[in-house]
């Protein structure tokens, strides 16, 4: 076990270089300086270079590659749009995302779930087929577009507050209404960040129970005598829900990606909309960070999947 | 039997728990959401589309940052309220001794004290500008202090700036917001605390920054023109202008910048005071006049005739525009109004275009010249809606003529860098935003083609050295004449296509009054007004009174 | 094994096809919006660029169906002409990917040793970045063409296609027609690609059509942010996008373009399940 504990931390370990090098290329290629960003007529481009020398932007690639990885282990990367450091920023905005997605998976897994369990009781009936073009209409629909449309009717029509972490007017309200409060603000996003997820993972889990009860030892079962409901719950659905655990390792690289869109539609303080206004204001450091911090996630996700279906499932140890 | 039975309904249950929870929290949710009071509180809540980035004056560059600074900082002057001359600051008054090397000597009040208690001196002026003027420092402000020779600190209450030459422009440059020596001399200035957690000498200081959510100020009881009347000043990032109108009507926020469009929305609220005033800026179609297509001045001017300017503004900004006829702000002192915009008449246009020699002599709607037709390529940066929709509409307008123009928009620091500056392009849509003073001559001075703003190499002797007069003289009248001859200059020049200066529209929430004494010395309450300054010139004297309820 | 092989596969597979009602609608639709692309010139009733002032912001009427936008040009033609793009952008972005993703599969599945460990070392590096931002940085740093969006969301989803071809090869390269051809001599290209990919391709129809409605997703998504096909070439992502500002003013600036999208993703998706359906032997006894 130990063994394979090492070689797989080493494999981790080349593909976070591989990845930070890819990064790193993909980034300095791109045209524009962060600096020039402004069309003041009053500043004297001596000025601009001055400044872009400040920032080690004149320096070779591979220089201010060594160059990002020394000042981010000593925590001395700082921002390129407000002097930030960037550990900083991303410390306190990481939270809020992982907050999001955290709910939101709860959302997916727990109606997603039942509704793949229960559309496998009965296959092919009337409201199998309606759970499915419903699910297929969720794995279709624009998220941005039904969140915009979901955000403005909720204003328009019932005139609650949906942006942000909280409420903008939180003085005079006890600490239990600031909590539903918190709460609130958290649904709306989470549930429309889930629909897509629910969708998928109900098929699923549909698939997934329709193949195990196909299964020989389910035909055993129940040929045993034992009544239907007990085997379709007990053993059917823990095989099906095997595969199902492993998913939990590939939503943390969800946490960035799935993010950035509803993240500006919500205005939500989490790492997805840095990253976005990170982009738009060519702020390498932030950038960069994001990407190998989002990809180190991943990696430690794939990581704990493994061991999970390990764990779950004896006949997978020591592959 | 009865084993099994429990196991099927403990698993029904474990199923069917989670969407109930979650239903069941949505609905607490929407009925305690629907039954919020709203307070009652002496502040004002700005609505504001980003969220600042530095909250230093030395450092900042983008308006939401430049905005709270000027009210947690003061400079050692400011413009007055009509944008023609200054008023004292943190200087209660100056002198300007004239010569080869002008000094300008500043008084300093006295008694003005930090935020933080301790006392404001000239020592704070020079470390200001010392701190400007180094290198490591990433400012664009610099520019402005290169003709500065010295700047000494006569005494604790008096600055002095000696100038290498004339430089009329310079006494507007100290009007930059001036940082405190004692907090900031051990600190790197780039990435110190303090731009997050700033102290200054101004009528608000600084509270609490949320990042992306709200930044608070609250009122100086110890500012030297007296505690501001306003007890708290919140700035609120709403990234999304539908939002934000929405917010506007909740009464969630009491000021908002308004786009054209909302107007009429906005105009119709009974507890909303609209307001506008022309801006500081202006949008135009620059030229590359090294391309041979756009050499010749009478093309320049056919393009102009050919643009309905006046359709533009009536139906991209809904009216709130001016069409102008220089590189100036339409209502400030230097702008000339004897100069009119060329009007719109694409006959002449016609005409101006066959003089130069273009005629379609192949029948193919599109004119040519010695073989070659009139064709190029309009680009703009992309993110700005109303460029966009102006390059659309120039498109179509000039395809009428029979130019063949494409339209194209990139994203800014691609356009600014391949296009731009490398002067590789044949006609742009870009606008400037200027400052008061009207020296622009990093814009249109031909020593600044290289590698200053002048990227569509103009070149005019007699205006050439207008700009060099202007920035030296320091007497209003004698400049005016200077501006004004300038734009008679580049009006017939047409080295631009000037489209428009926006009209910028606020809408303020009624219940803010200004608050003054009347002879007597009772106070009163007046109306706000707009100034050319701006609508919040007079912000400490702005108040909520108590008798004003606010409805839900 | 090919040959008359593949053509009765095809029609087996069709057949089970028809079944699902759901995937035929699905068929349906995107037959439609091909027809619509290609003959957007002939259908639109007004040129998608022209701009008349003086009618903007006008509700769906007789005139224009699907009303006007900001600047007077009806959304009806745009529309159509949008859908081009999107069709464009999905096939052109798939056709990378699964091009990359089979070639590196096969080669990965084929050689095996450490080929395959770098080749699935370099599948494991890229799966590891966070698609839509690595996306949205490389558009966004390189300027948002129809181009550039193309070959990046190609250059970004040929992953899970090469694990698919890789996993088939690895299974079928030890199949008797294979060693029997290794025998005869025939050089390893040829075997590769005459031989074994016709094999190995089923899954890959499946997920190239899901691929096709992710990439139209991925486009949207992009041109909210402002990085997608810029204006003013009209395309599903930009008018909803530049209509957002005039939401309380022109609804269907909204509502349209997202409809339209929602169809599209939404047909490739049930025609991408119905191929998987219809592929896989275990599922066809049920009907």
């Amino acid at each position: 076990m130990t063994r394979f504990l090492f070689k797989r931390l080493l494999q981790l370990f080349m593909t976070l270089i591989g990845i930070s090098i890819l990064s790193w290329i993909i980034i300095t290629q791109a045209p524009g300086s962060p600096i020039a960003l402004t069309m003041d007529p009053k500043v004297s481009p001596k000025i601009i270079e001055q400044m872009e020398k400040n920032y080690d932007l004149d320096k070779p690639i591979y220089q201010q590659y060594f160059l990002w990885l020394k000042k981010l282990f000593t925590g001395k990367l700082y921002s390129f749009k407000d002097g930030r450091p960037v550990l900083e920023k991303i410390g306190e905005r990481i939270w809020n995302t992982l907050l999001l997605n955290l709910v939101a998976t709860l959302i997916i897994f727990s109606l997603a779930i039942p509704l793949g369990v229960f559309s496998a009781r009965r296959p092919y009936s009337f409201l199998d087929n309606l759970g499915t073009f419903g699910a297929y209409l969720g794995l279709s629909i624009p998220g941005f577009w039904l969140a915009y449309l979901v955000i403005l009717a909720t204003v328009k029509l019932f005139g609650y507050p949906v942006l942000g972490l909280r409420s903008f007017v939180i003085e005079g309200l006890s600490p239990p209404e600031i909590v539903l409060d918190r709460i609130w603000h958290l649904m709306l996003p989470a549930s429309i960040m889930a629909i897509h997820g629910i969708a998928g993972l109900s098929r699923y889990t549909r698939s997934s129970m329709l193949e195990v009860i196909r299964q020989e030892y389910i035909r055993t079962a129940k040929s045993k005598g034992l009544p239907e409901e007990v085997v379709y719950y007990k053993h059917a659905l823990r095989n099906a829900l095997l595969p199902i655990i492993t998913l939990f390792g590939f939503l943390i690289p969800g946490l960035i990606g799935g993010s950035i869109i509803m993240e500006s539609v919500f205005a939500w303080p989490g790492i997805g909309r840095l990253a976005y206004q990170a982009v738009l204001a060519r702020d390498y450091p932030v950038v960069m960070t994001i990407l190998t911090i989002s990809a180190v996630l991943t990696l430690i996700g794939n990581f704990i999947a493994d061991l999970l279906y390990g764990v779950a499932d004896p006949r997978i140890r020591y592959q | 039997m009865e084993q099994e039975e429990s196991a099927k309904m403990r698993m029904k249950t474990v199923l069917l728990s989670f969407p109930l929870l979650f239903l069941i929290l949505l609905g607490i949710n929407l009925i305690f959401v629907s039954s919020r009071p709203t307070p009652m509180v002496n502040q004002l809540i700005i609505s504001s589309i980003g969220d600042a980035s530095y909250l230093n004056p030395v450092l900042a560059q983008d308006s939401a940052s430049s905005d709270i600074n000027g009210l947690v900082f003061n400079g050692l002057i400011k413009y007055n309220r009509d944008l023609q001359g200054f008023v004292g600051d943190l200087a209660e008054s100056w002198e300007i001794r004239p010569g080869a090397e002008p000094e300008i000597t500043f008084f300093l009040r006295k008694g003005v004290l930090w935020h933080d208690g301790k006392p404001f001196s000239a020592e704070d002026v020079k470390f200001t500008y010392d701190k400007i003027m180094d290198e490591k420092t990433q400012t664009v402000r610099r520019s402005d202090y290169e003709l500065v020779k010295k700047v000494e600190v006569v005494d604790p209450s008096t600055f002095r700036v000696t100038y290498k030459q004339p430089f009329s422009p310079g006494l507007g440059t100290w009007g930059i917001g001036i940082l405190p020596k004692h907090r900031l001399e051990k600190e790197d200035i780039n990435t110190t605390s303090f731009n997050r957690n700033p102290i200054g000498t101004g009528p608000f200081r600084f509270v609490e920054w949320v990042s992306d959510e709200k930044i608070v100020l609250e009122a100086n009881p110890r500012y030297f023109e007296g505690r501001p009347h306003l007890d708290r000043i919140i700035y609120r990032i709403i990234p999304e202008t539908s939002l934000s109108e929405m917010e506007l009507l909740t009464k969630g926020v009491d000021y908002y910048g308004v786009l054209p469009h909302q107007y009429r929305r906005m105009n119709e609220i009974p507890f909303l005071k609209i307001y506008s005033q022309p801006s500081l800026s202006y949008t135009y179609i620059g030229y590359n006049l090294k391309n041979p297509l756009f050499q010749d001045k009478r093309v320049r001017q056919a393009l102009t005739h050919a643009i309905h300017r006046e359709e533009i503004v009536q139906y991209v900004l809904y009216g709130f525009g001016n069409v102008i006829s220089g590189p100036f702000p339409s209502h400030l002192w230097y702008y000339n109004p004897n100069v009119k915009p060329l009007p719109y008449d694409p006959i002449k246009a016609k005409k101006l275009l066959t003089e130069a020699g273009w005629r379609d002599t192949d029948g193919d709607g599109v004119l040519d010249r010695e073989g070659k037709p009139f064709r190029f390529k309009l680009i703009t940066n992309s993110g700005n809606d109303i460029r966009r929709d102006v390059g659309v509409l120039v498109q179509r307008q000039l395809r009428e003529l029979g130019i063949d123009v494409t339209f194209e928009t990139y994203e800014w620091s691609v356009f600014l860098k391949n296009f731009i500056n490398a002067k590789h392009f044949d006609a742009c849509i870009l606008g400037w935003s200027l400052s008061p003073d009207p020296d622009d001559y990093m814009i249109w001075h031909s020593s600044q083609i290289e590698k200053g703003f002048n990227f569509i190499s103009y070149v005019n002797p007699e205006a050439d050295r207008l700009w060099e007069e202007g920035r030296k003289e320091y007497d209003l009248e004698r400049r005016r004449k200077i501006y004004w001859r300038i734009h008679e200059l580049i009006a017939e020049d047409q080295p631009y296509t000037f489209l428009f200066s926006p009209i910028g529209i606020s809408a303020l929430q009624k219940k803010f009054v200004l608050v003054e004494r009347d002879p007597s010395g009772r106070e009163i309450y007046r109306p706000i007004q707009m100034e050319k300054a701006g609508l919040m010139y007079d912000l400490i004297k702005w108040y909520v009174p108590r008798g004003i309820v606010m409805e839900k | 094994m090919k040959g008359n092989g593949t053509t009765s596969q095809l029609k087996l597979v069709w057949k089970y096809f028809k079944r699902n009602r759901l995937a035929i609608g699905g068929l349906a639709i995107i037959i439609v919006i091909f027809f619509v692309a290609g003959t957007a010139p002939l259908l639109a009733p007004y040129d998608p660029g022209k701009t008349e002032v003086s009618l903007k912001l006008k509700p769906p009427s007789l005139k224009h169906f699907l009303g006007t936008d900001q600047l007077g040009r009806d959304v009806f033609s745009r529309m159509l002409y949008g859908s081009r793009i999107s069709l464009s952008v999905g096939f052109v972005a798939v056709g990378i990917s699964i091009f990359i993703g089979v070639l590196v599969g096969a080669i990965a599945g084929y050689y095996g040793r450490w080929v395959d460990s770098l080749l699935m070392r370099l599948v494991d590096v890229m799966f590891c970045f966070p698609t839509f931002f690595l996306i949205l940085t490389v558009v966004a740093l390189l300027g948002p063409s129809i181009f550039n969006i193309m070959v990046v969301i190609g250059l970004t989803s040929w992953m899970g296609t090469a694990r698919f071809v890789r996993a088939e090869f690895l299974s079928l390269r030890e199949r008797d027609f294979v060693q029997a051809a290794r025998a005869l001599g025939v050089n390893d290209r040829r075997i590769i690609f005459r031989h074994i990919l016709p094999n190995a391709l089923a899954p890959v129809f499946v997920t190239a059509t899901l691929d096709v409605a992710t990439a139209i997703l991925v486009e949207a998504g992009l041109s909210f942010l402002g990085f997608g096909v810029q204006p003013p070439a009209p395309s599903w992502g930009n008018i909803l996008t530049e209509g957002r500002t005039y939401i309380f003013d022109a609804w269907w600036l909204t509502v349209f373009p997202g409809l339209a999208i929602l169809l599209t993703v939404l047909s490739f998706n049930l025609v991408g399940e119905g191929l998987r359906d219809s592929l896989d032997p275990r599922l066809r006894g049920r009907r």
